[in-house]
C-alpha cells in the first residue's frame, strides 16, 4: 500500500481533467426524453426483445409510475423524470476486439486506462457508453470451460432460457421505485455465468461511462455463480461534468449456488452531477458466500445498501462499504444482510469519510428470521470527519426474530484530530501529507481487500478528492 | 557551525491563560539538557511550543533556530529544520505503520532540500531503517505494526527514540519520555538515547524526576516553576531535587513574590 500511496504523491490532476472530459454526442439513435409506454416499447423493439421482457417492462413501468418518491432517505425531489433520455445507442453493435469499436469511444475508454487494464490483470472486461455495451470479451480459455461473460443484452439474446429462468427473482421489479424503473427501462450491464466447479482466478471487470447531458443510464446485472465455483466482478464508472443533473440507477442481481463464492467490488467515481440510486442483492445457498466491497467516491447523492439474503444454512455474506462525500456530497451508503437459515454468518464493515460540508449516512439493515438459530452476525461503522462542517449519520436497524443468535454492532465517529496531525507534521509532514496518510490509513483495512490496481485507483481518487482542501 | 535553539523571554496562552511567563533557555548540538518542575510547572507547554502546535499561542518572546525564527514557521518545517519532539503521549495512527510514516517523514525532508528528489529508493530505505532497529536493539517486526496502536508504554517510547534515530535531528526534546516506563524500559529507552547522542546532536529532557538523570547525564540542568525558569545548575542540582523535592523552590519562589 505504501508503494501506492507514495506514487500519489504529487499528483495534481483533476476530475475534470481525468474523468469530466467528453467526446460529441454522436449516437445512433436517442430515444426523446421523458418515460412513458411508448418509450418502453420502443425501447424493447429497438433492442428486438421477446413478448415476455416487453410485458415484464409494461409491467415495471406501471408500478415505477404508481410507487411514490421514498422520502425516508435523502432528499430526491431533485429528480425530474420528465428530463431524462431513457435510452441512448451511441453505435449499432458492441464488439469483442477493441480496434472495431469507433474512434470517440473508443478515444473515451482509452483515456480511461479500459484497454490497458484488461490486457494486464483482468480475465475479461467490458465497457458499456451510454445505455449499451459496446464492447465485452473474455479470455477464450474461460469461453472453453463454460464461462460466460456478455452484455445483459446479447445474454438476453443467447441464452433466453437462462435468463427468462432468473431475471428479477432476486429484486421484484416492485421491490423500490427505482427497481420499477430500472425493470422498466433496462439496458446494457453483463450477463455472467460460471459453471459448477469453476473458479475464474483473475476479475471480469466492466466499466460505465455516461457521455450525454440528462443521461439516464440503466445497466441491469445477473450473475450466476455454480455449485462451487468462484468469481470476482468489478465495476468502475464515470461521467463527464455537467451543470443539468444526469441519473444512474442499476440493479443487480446475483444467484451463488451452494459451496460457491462471488466477490463484488464497485469502485463508483460518477461525477458530481450525478443521482445513483442503485438496488443490488445476491442470494447466498448452502454454505455460498457473497462479498460485496463497495467503494463510493463520486456521485452528487448516492443511495446504495447492497443486500445478501442467506437462505440456506452455512452460508456467509459481507458487505464492505466506504463512502467519500466531499463538496456538495451526500452518501447514504450501507448494506442489508438478511438471515433466512439457521448457522449463517455476516459481517458488515463501513467506513465513511466526510469533507467540506459533505454528509456520509450509513444505513444498515440485520435481519434474523424465525428459526435462523445459530445466525452470527457482526457490524462495525467507522466514520471520520476531516472539518466540523461535514456531517456522518447511522441509521442501523437489527430485526431478531430468534433466541439463539450472536450480534455485535460498534460504531465509533472520530475528527482527524489535531493531535494526530501535529504529530505527524512535527515528523516533517505537510499538512496535507498528513491529513491523506491519515485517511489513506483509515481505509487501509478494506483497500486491502481489493486487487492492487483498484487498491491504487481508489487511493488516487481519494488524492484528487482531498487535493486543495487544506489552506 | 553547531546548530543553536535559543528561547528568549517567551511567553505563552492556552486558551488564554498564560502558562508561559518569560523563559530563557538556550540549547546548544552536542549538550544535554534537563528541564525538570513539578507537574503543571510548564515543562510540557514548553515543548509543544517548541515544535508549534497551534493550541499554544506565543504573546511574547523569541524562539529561533540556528538563527532562524521558528514562531514564524509551521510544525513539519520546524522539523525539517533539525528539531525533534519525542512525545509525551504518542497518538496513534491506524493503518498507517511506523515504516510508512517514517518514509513519509524521511522523503519530505529530501524534497525540502531538492524539489526534483524522488525520494530515497525503498531498498535503501529499509535498510537503513533496519540498522537503526539493530542500533536500537529492537526487533524489525516494530516497523510493520501500525503507528503507536495497540503499543504498550515502552514500545511507544522506544519508536519515538526510533524515529528520532532515522530522522537525525540537530536539537531534541524528549517530553517525559521516563513517564509510564517500569525500570527496564527505562534503561532501555535512556541507552538508545545515549547511543545517539554526541557532538551533532543537543537534547533537552523535560522529566519531573531524576530517575531517568541516572542513566541521561545532563550537562545543564533548570528547573521550572510557574512558567518560569527558576534555577539553573549543574548535574548535582538534579540529586538536590531527588533529596529535597520542589518545595524549598516553592517558598522561595512564594518569598519573593510577598517581597
Amino acid at each position: 500500500m505504501s508503494d501506492g500511496t507514495k506514487q500519489l504523491e504529487g499528483l495534481k490532476d483533476s476530475y475534470a481533467e481525468k474523468y469530466g472530459f467528453n467526446v460529441p454526442e454522436n449516437y445512433t439513435f436517442r430515444a426523446r426524453k421523458g418515460l412513458d409506454r411508448d418509450i418502453v416499447q420502443e425501447i424493447s423493439w429497438m433492442k428486438g426483445e421477446p413478448d415476455w421482457m416487453r410485458e415484464f417492462r409494461l409491467k415495471s413501468l406501471e408500478s415505477f409510475l404508481k410507487k411514490p418518491m421514498p422520502t425516508w432517505g435523502a432528499d430526491l425531489s431533485g429528480i425530474d423524470f420528465d428530463d431524462i433520455y431513457y435510452f441512448v445507442r451511441a453505435t449499432d453493435k458492441g464488439v469483442a476486439n477493441w480496434d472495431e469499436v469507433p474512434a470517440e469511444i473508443k478515444e473515451t475508454f482509452d483515456k480511461l486506462g479500459i484497454p490497458e487494464a484488461e490486457r494486464h490483470f483482468l480475465a475479461g472486461s467490458g465497457a458499456q457508453f451510454e445505455s449499451e455495451s459496446v464492447y465485452h470479451k473474455i479470455r477464450e480459455d474461460l469461453t472453453r470451460q463454460g464461462v460466460i461473460f456478455l452484455s445483459m443484452d446479447d445474454g438476453l439474446k443467447e441464452h433466453p432460457d437462462l435468463v427468462k429462468q432468473y431475471f428479477g427473482t432476486v429484486i421484484s421489479y416492485a421491490d423500490n421505485k427505482f427497481s420499477a424503473l430500472n425493470s422498466a427501462v433496462w439496458s446494457g450491464g453483463s450477463f455472467i455465468y460460471v459453471p459448477p466447479g469453476v473458479h475464474v482466478e483473475l476479475p471480469l471487470q466492466a466499466y460505465f461511462r455516461i457521455n450525454t447531458q440528462n443521461m439516464g443510464q440503466f445497466e441491469r446485472t445477473l450473475i450466476i455463480v455454480d455449485e462451487g465455483a468462484f468469481v470476482h466482478y468489478l465495476e468502475g464508472c464515470t461521467a463527464p461534468i455537467y451543470s443539468s443533473d444526469s441519473l444512474h440507477s442499476a440493479v443487480v442481481e446475483i444467484i451463488i449456488r451452494p459451496g460457491a463464492r462471488c466477490r463484488y467490488s464497485t469502485i463508483q467515481n460518477w461525477s458530481n452531477n450525478v443521482y445513483n440510486l442503485v438496488t443490488k442483492r445476491a442470494i447466498a445457498y448452502r454454505d455460498a458466500t457473497m462479498e460485496w466491497v463497495d467503494g463510493n467516491i463520486g456521485s452528487k447523492l448516492t443511495m446504495k445498501y447492497p443486500a445478501v439474503y442467506l437462505k440456506e444454512p452455512g452460508a456467509h455474506g459481507e458487505v464492505l462499504s466506504i463512502a467519500f462525500a466531499g463538496k456538495g456530497q451526500i452518501q447514504d451508503a450501507g448494506g442489508k444482510i438478511i438471515h433466512g437459515a439457521p448457522h449463517t454468518t455476516s459481517k458488515i464493515t463501513s467506513k465513511s469519510i466526510s469533507m467540506h460540508g459533505g454528509q456520509a449516512s450509513y444505513r444498515g439493515l440485520i435481519k434474523v428470521r424465525k428459526g435462523a438459530h445459530h445466525s452470527k452476525s457482526n457490524v462495525v461503522c467507522d466514520a471520520l470527519l476531516l472539518d466540523d462542517l461535514s456531517r456522518s449519520d447511522t441509521y442501523p436497524v437489527i430485526e431478531i426474530d430468534e433466541q439463539d443468535v450472536t450480534i455485535g454492532h460498534e460504531a465509533s465517529v472520530s475528527k482527524v484530530g489535531e493531535d494526530q496531525l501535529f504529530y505527524l507534521m512535527s515528523r516533517g509532514l505537510s499538512a496535507e501529507q498528513a491529513n491523506a496518510l491519515v485517511i489513506n490509513g483509515f481505509i487501509e483495512p478494506l483497500v486491502r481487500e481489493l486487487p492492487m490496481e483498484y487498491a491504487l485507483e481508489l487511493n488516487r481518487l481519494i488524492q484528487i478528492q482531498m487535493e486543495g482542501s487544506i489552506g | 557551525m553547531a546548530a543553536v535553539l535559543e528561547i528568549r523571554n517567551l511567553h505563552v496562552s492556552v486558551d488564554g491563560n498564560p502558562i508561559l511567563k518569560g523563559v530563557d533557555l538556550t540549547v546548544g548540538q552536542g549538550e544535554t539538557h534537563a528541564l525538570m518542575g513539578p507537574n503543571g510547572s510548564g515543562k510540557s507547554t514548553l515543548a509543544y511550543t517548541l515544535m508549534g502546535h497551534p493550541s499554544y499561542e506565543v504573546t511574547d518572546g523569541q524562539i529561533t533556530f540556528d538563527g532562524i525564527d521558528l514562531l514564524e514557521l509551521e510544525a513539519d518545517e520546524r522539523s525539517r529544520l533539525g528539531l525533534f519532539l519525542a512525545f509525551q503521549y504518542p497518538v496513534a495512527i491506524s493503518g498507517v505503520t511506523l515504516a510508512n510514516c517514517l518514509r513519509h517523514a524521511v522523503n519530505s525532508r529530501r524534497k525540502a532540500n531538492n524539489p526534483d528528489d524522488r525520494g530515497m529508493p525503498i531498498p535503501e530505505f529499509r535498510r537503513m531503517l533496519k540498522e537503526k532497529m539493530d542500533f536500537l536493539q529492537m526487533n524489525h517486526d516494530f516497523a510493520g505494526r501500525y503507528l503507536n496502536e495497540g503499543f504498550s508504554g515502552g514500545e511507544k517510547k522506544r519508536a519515538e527514540i526510533l524515529q528520532m534515530a532515522a530522522l537525525e535531528p540537530k536539537i531534541a526534546v524528549l517530553d517525559e519520555t521516563d513517564s509510564g516506563l517500569d525500570i527496564d524500559a527505562l534503561r532501555i529507552v535512556s541507552e538508545g538515547v545515549n547511543k545517539l547522542s554526541g557532538p551533532t546532536l543537543g537534547v533537552l529532557v523535560i522529566t519531573h524526576y531524576q530517575r531517568i538523570l541516572n542513566y541521561i547525564k545532563p550537562s545543564h540542568v533548570h528547573i521550572m516553576l510557574n512558567g518560569q525558569i527558576v534555577e539553573e545548575g549543574g548535574p548535582d542540582l538534579a540529586l538536590h531535587l531527588e533529596e529535597h523535592g520542589y518545595d524549598w523552590l516553592r517558598e522561595r519562589e512564594s518569598g519573593v513574590v510577598a517581597a
